[in-house]
């Protein structure tokens, strides 16, 4: 068994065209383990039943040669992304008992292509936090721990994605990516977590939160597997008038390219004040392994980066204040009864329903909209928004890719970044651009902080260019030798 | 653009929110904070900039005039936390 | 004709504007793939979309952006080729998604000019603001239950376009005229059923009244108007309603009313609306509708002729009387069967036949010209029965009553009943001379110059012959008797 669990997805898939193991017995290993590491809170529904009988089907199929790329490979999915029969909550007491009738387009490709399902992962309510604390069903927990150290932030908002895949109770897992959810807690925990170009991953069937930025993306154990599960996820759909009808790229031939004489910005306004000295260190380190691998380092400027962030916060609340005004309790979800009229009704559920981060982003957005005010917020962080993809259009005439780190620190212990919403917006400083701008961004594992926690780089390409991306990434990740496992992982499931 | 109680209020009742009166003022507190922290904003020079409400560079796709959905009452209905007859039901409106 | 309303101190210049809800005729909603049809069971003709599950996204249905650029071009206005949907967002309970999507900042049609034209033959240019698509909302039940409403989304986000006008209407006249005029341009198009009582067609109505020449006076909004007599009763409460408050020294509220249909009254909402902020932004869900010149020129190129066209035409080329040509025109059926009717015949022989029989004839019998049991080449072929000096107008008439009857053709019923104008001077003469026999004393008195007599002469030669002898014959062979 243990084998299994330690195998990546494609090691994984060679391993069932082989017949060495079966989905079943690979399935099966997984639901123990996520029965093992219940302590950490990734899942916040299992479907172990549906898993077993989707792994029958593709041990069927391997057997009739009938496979697809993923076939028999178990993930979880982000409690984001509605799945027929499944209660599909986004971690909010507003969609409590929520049944889709419907699949996501994302995931039902999944399924196409073969994959087991395992259940739904736990995240920030609505996707709108950085440590997974939002969530109604409490938050996932890091499967990393300093020596004696207090449970630390798996991240978030995609924080049960991350935590799962780091903990080994999943193999791969979807996420989604508004501001840094996907980026953020792959980092916190030590995984490969990738952002697509805005337009790549249909948003049909993900409860939206806050739609011009939202995009959906993998997490997995490394770079390839990254690659391969990120093919299944992507395509053009119709029922999506965002989504991109462009070809991918060759992916495979990108993982085995090198990256000599690749240009790679580094810009210089990813230097914050107060950063961890060990991540400074590791951008430092990224950048001679780059240049290592015969790839050249040009500096850069993206002066509006530091506009980012308020940008982001006006953006995105914006957008979910409107997107979750159809949670009122008439067609779906909890209902409060209260008072007589029909607003009554509106105002006792969705006060009882919404926590209070995203009630806050509610009366944000509700405020940045309003008459009067709709020009000095919205209108202004539309125009900054151009500013900040202007920089990296400019950018990318000069570089193929940009090198960062992935957030300016490890993994905070839970529970302590809660009082001060800004300081917990902070934590997005590095990702948040590239949502706004629309450009891909991938997190990889590459080293450790003073505490042996692990730390990600970032690396950021231009729209449409995941190849690049993955270049790049792979590039890092062989450079890095990042074998970290989780002190819990080994303590937990094997 | 300071945020006061009332202010507080007003949006609240925009958004449908229920905040209860001894809450306003720390929603107020908390909306003040974020909004001046989003004030930098102020110091970008935008006169001459568009607006940018989507990155994506294709232009509305257009779907072609075709019933291919509905006929699925079950479906609607299937989560309705009340419903009679076929309707969604709600507190009486009175318009 | 003057507008001004007398009031008790002085005269009163009323200004009214009109936001028309126009259903664009489609076959699916204007961003999912469930029916438009009506009359549907609750519920059935909706879609995920609709209901606005999560992560539900809005696709939008090209033949709504070609039906709203087609009436524009009907209306000559401006096609905008970049339009912009964004969100108008507000809390109801037939509103699934907790707004609407419509057009705020970039409409699809820009300004634009519709003429109408009154009962005294004035015509006025009344300003288009503007037309924009949105959704439509559900639609709330209230009497089911005493203490719950009742939610259909049968109708939630079919595509309607919003038709502005600028305020240039001065009377219930002249906003009837409007809405009719709209109606029978949409109707032409083939855009909108223009189906009043299922709702197709509705109008908001903005009322104002001001001493001439001063400021625009504060407005009232009345909603949802489904009949041009609620439409023109509305406003005319509303004008006698703020009149009264302004003369007694009060001043109106800029407010939302509802038209009482029973008693045709306006009354304020009793929902005390919050101030309304919309809210809008731009749709992140869509992207702005970019058209091509090339897509706007073929729909210019399917364009029917429309009723003003049509109009000038009846007039500079039938000869017809403005009167009559926009009655022919004021329906797309109606000019339709006047064409066929009147093609290679004596056009205005066939529009007075068209507005005085035919019409009173299915007035009476309250039906609708669809429903005529005269076809348009029967009425043609009286017609022509008449020119050719087969039959008398007068006989013609009886003619017509029996085709409309049975509905059967002119030539059987003449030939069965042997209608057929006598035009034989042999059998013409035989009468006069009976005629002339039996009234010797008028004939003396006529030639001693009671020149007045030549008319009874012709009555009694026509009244000899059941009406059949051809009359220009009578005439003139009379006169030659008589001078004999």
């Amino acid at each position: 068994m243990e084998n299994y669990l330690n195998l990546t997805a494609t090691q994984a898939r060679a391993a069932l065209q082989k017949k060495e193991i079966s989905a079943t017995e690979l399935t099966h290993a997984y639901i123990q383990a996520a029965e093992a590491t219940k302590a950490l809170n990734n899942y916040v529904c299992m479907t172990a039943d549906k898993a077993l009988e989707m792994a029958a089907s593709s041990d069927k199929r391997i057997a009739d040669g009938n496979a697809g790329p993923l076939e028999g490979l178990p993930i979880g999915v982000k409690d984001l992304f509605c799945t027929t029969g499944v209660e599909t909550t986004a971690c909010s007491a507003i969609l409590k008992g929520f049944v889709p009738t419907y699949e996501s387009t994302v995931t039902s490709q999944l399924w196409r292509d073969g994959a087991v399902m395992l259940g739904k992962l736990n995240c920030d309510e609505f996707a709108m936090g950085s440590a997974n604390e939002t969530s109604v069903f409490g938050p996932a927990v890091n499967p990393w721990s300093t020596d004696g150290g207090a449970d630390l932030a798996a991240g978030g908002s995609s924080g049960g994605s991350a935590s799962s895949v780091a903990a080994g109770s999943a193999l791969m897992a979807t996420g989604t990516d508004t501001g840094g959810s996907i980026r953020q807690p792959a980092a916190f925990c030590g995984v490969v977590g990738m952002k697509p170009t805005y337009g790549r991953c249909s948003r049909w069937g993900i409860v939206a939160f806050a739609s011009s930025l939202d995009q959906a993306g993998p997490f997995t154990r490394d770079v390839a597997d990254s690659a391969l599960m990120f093919a299944s996820m992507a395509g053009h759909d119709a029922k999506d008038s965002t989504s991109a009808d462009a070809a991918l790229p060759d992916l495979h031939a990108a993982l085995q390219a090198s990256v000599k004489g690749m240009k790679i910005g580094i810009p210089k306004e990813y230097v914050m004040e107060g950063m961890d000295e060990a991540i400074t260190a590791l951008w430092q380190q990224g950048q001679e392994w780059l240049v290592e691998a015969g790839a050249e380092l040009v500096p850069i400027s993206l002066p509006h980066t530091r506009y980012a962030l308020p940008t982001y916060y006006i953006i995105a609340p914006a957008e979910a204040s409107s997107n979750l005004a159809r949670y009122d309790g008439v067609r779906y979800g909890a209902r409060v009864e209260a008072g007589q009229s029909l607003d009554d009704m509106y105002e006792a559920t969705r006060a009882a329903g919404f926590g209070d981060e995203v009630q806050r982003r509610i009366m944000i957005g509700t405020y940045a909209l309003s008459a009067g005010y709709y020009d000095a917020y919205y209108l202004k962080a539309q125009q900054v928004r151009r500013l900040i993809k202007n920089d990296f259009d400019e950018a990318f005439e000069k570089v193929d890719a940009i090198l960062t780190p992935a957030t300016p620190s490890a993994a905070f212990p839970l529970g302590v970044k809660q009082d001060d919403p800004i300081t917990m917006y902070l934590n997005d400083v590095f990702t948040v651009p590239a949502n706004l701008a629309g450009i891909p961004g991938i997190s990889v594992p590459a080293g450790y902080s003073d505490t042996g926690l692990p730390l990600g780089l970032q690396v950021l390409s231009g729209a449409f260019r995941e190849d690049t991306l993955y270049k790049v990434a792979a590039c890092l990740e062989k450079q890095a030798g990042f074998t970290g496992q989780p002190p819990r992982h080994a303590l937990a499931a094997r | 653009m300071s945020v006061d109680k009332d202010t507080v209020k007003k949006i609240a009742r925009l958004a449908r929110l229920d905040v209860p009166e001894e809450r306003q003022e720390q929603i107020a507190g908390e909306l003040n904070a974020i909004l001046s922290w989003i004030e930098e904003l102020g110091e970008v020079d935008t006169s001459a900039v568009e607006p940018l409400a989507s990155v994506t560079g294709h232009s509305l796709p257009l779907r072609t005039d075709k019933i291919t959905d509905g006929n699925k009452v079950d479906d609607i209905l299937a989560n309705a936390p009340e419903q009679a007859s076929g309707f969604f039901v709600v507190p009486k409106v009175v318009e | 004709m003057s507008n001004l309303v007398a009031g008790q101190t002085g005269e009163w210049e009323v200004v009214i504007g009109m936001e028309v809800h126009a259903q664009v005729t489609s076959e699916a909603k204007l961003f999912s793939g469930s029916s438009t049809t009506f009359g549907a069971g609750p519920n059935e003709n909706v879609s995920l979309v609709d209901a606005a599950m999560p992560g539900m996204l809005p696709v939008i249905n090209e033949a709504c952006v070609r039906q709203a650029v087609k009436t524009g071009l009907g209306i000559k206005a401006e096609i905008n080729l970049y339009s912009v949907f964004d969100r108008k967002n507000y809390f109801y309970a037939d509103l699934p998604q907790g707004y609407q999507i419509s057009q705020f900042k970039h409409p699809i049609v820009g300004e634009g000019v519709l003429t109408i034209e009154l009962a005294d033959g004035t015509t006025h240019d009344i300003g288009i603001e503007r037309i924009h698509l949105e959704q439509d909302a559900g639609k709330s039940l209230h009497d089911q239950h005493p203490s719950k409403s009742y939610i259909d989304l049968n109708r939630s986000g079919v595509a309607l376009m919003e038709i502005v006008s600028r305020p240039d209407l001065r009377s219930s006249e002249q906003a009837g005229a409007y809405i009719k005029k709209l109606r029978s341009i949409l109707r032409y198009l083939g855009t909108c059923d223009g189906n009043m009582e299922e709702g197709s067609l509705r109008a908001d109505v903005n009322v104002s009244v001001r001493r001439p020449g001063q400021a625009l006076g504060t407005r009232t909004e009345t909603k949802n108007l489904n009949s041009v007599r609620f439409i023109m009763q509305a406003i005319d409460y509303e004008v006698e309603r703020q009149i009264e408050i302004l003369e007694n020294g009060g001043k109106i509220d800029q407010e939302t009313r509802l038209f009482d249909t029973s008693t045709g009254t306006t009354r304020q909402m009793r929902s005390k609306e919050d101030a309304h902020d919309y809210r809008y932004f731009p749709d992140p869900d869509l992207l702005p509708l970019q058209l091509t010149q090339d897509f706007v020129e073929e729909i210019k190129a399917e364009l029917p002729e429309l009723p003003d066209e049509i109009k000038a035409r009846m007039v500079s080329d039938y000869g017809l009387s403005s009167y009559d040509a926009s009655v022919l025109t004021e329906e797309r059926e109606t000019a339709g069967f006047y064409e066929a009717a009147s093609k290679g015949r004596d056009r205005k022989l066939v529009a007075n036949w068209m507005s005085s029989e035919l019409f009173g004839a299915l007035n009476k019998a309250g039906k609708s010209l669809a429903e005529s049991p005269v076809s348009p080449e029967g009425l043609g072929a009286l017609v022509d029965l008449i020119s050719d000096g087969t039959i008398s107008g007068r006989i013609a008439k009886d003619v017509f009553a029996e085709m409309f009857e049975t509905g059967r053709p002119a030539s059987d019923i003449i030939e069965e009943k042997g209608l057929k104008q006598v035009s034989d001077s042999g059998a013409i003469e035989a009468l006069i001379d009976q005629v002339l026999a039996e009234n010797q004393d008028k004939v003396a008195e006529y030639r001693g110059g009671k020149d007045k007599l030549f008319g009874f002469f012709v009555g009694q030669t026509m009244k000899l012959s059941g009406g059949q002898a051809n009359p220009g014959m009578v005439n003139q062979l009379l006169k030659d008797k008589l001078r004999g």
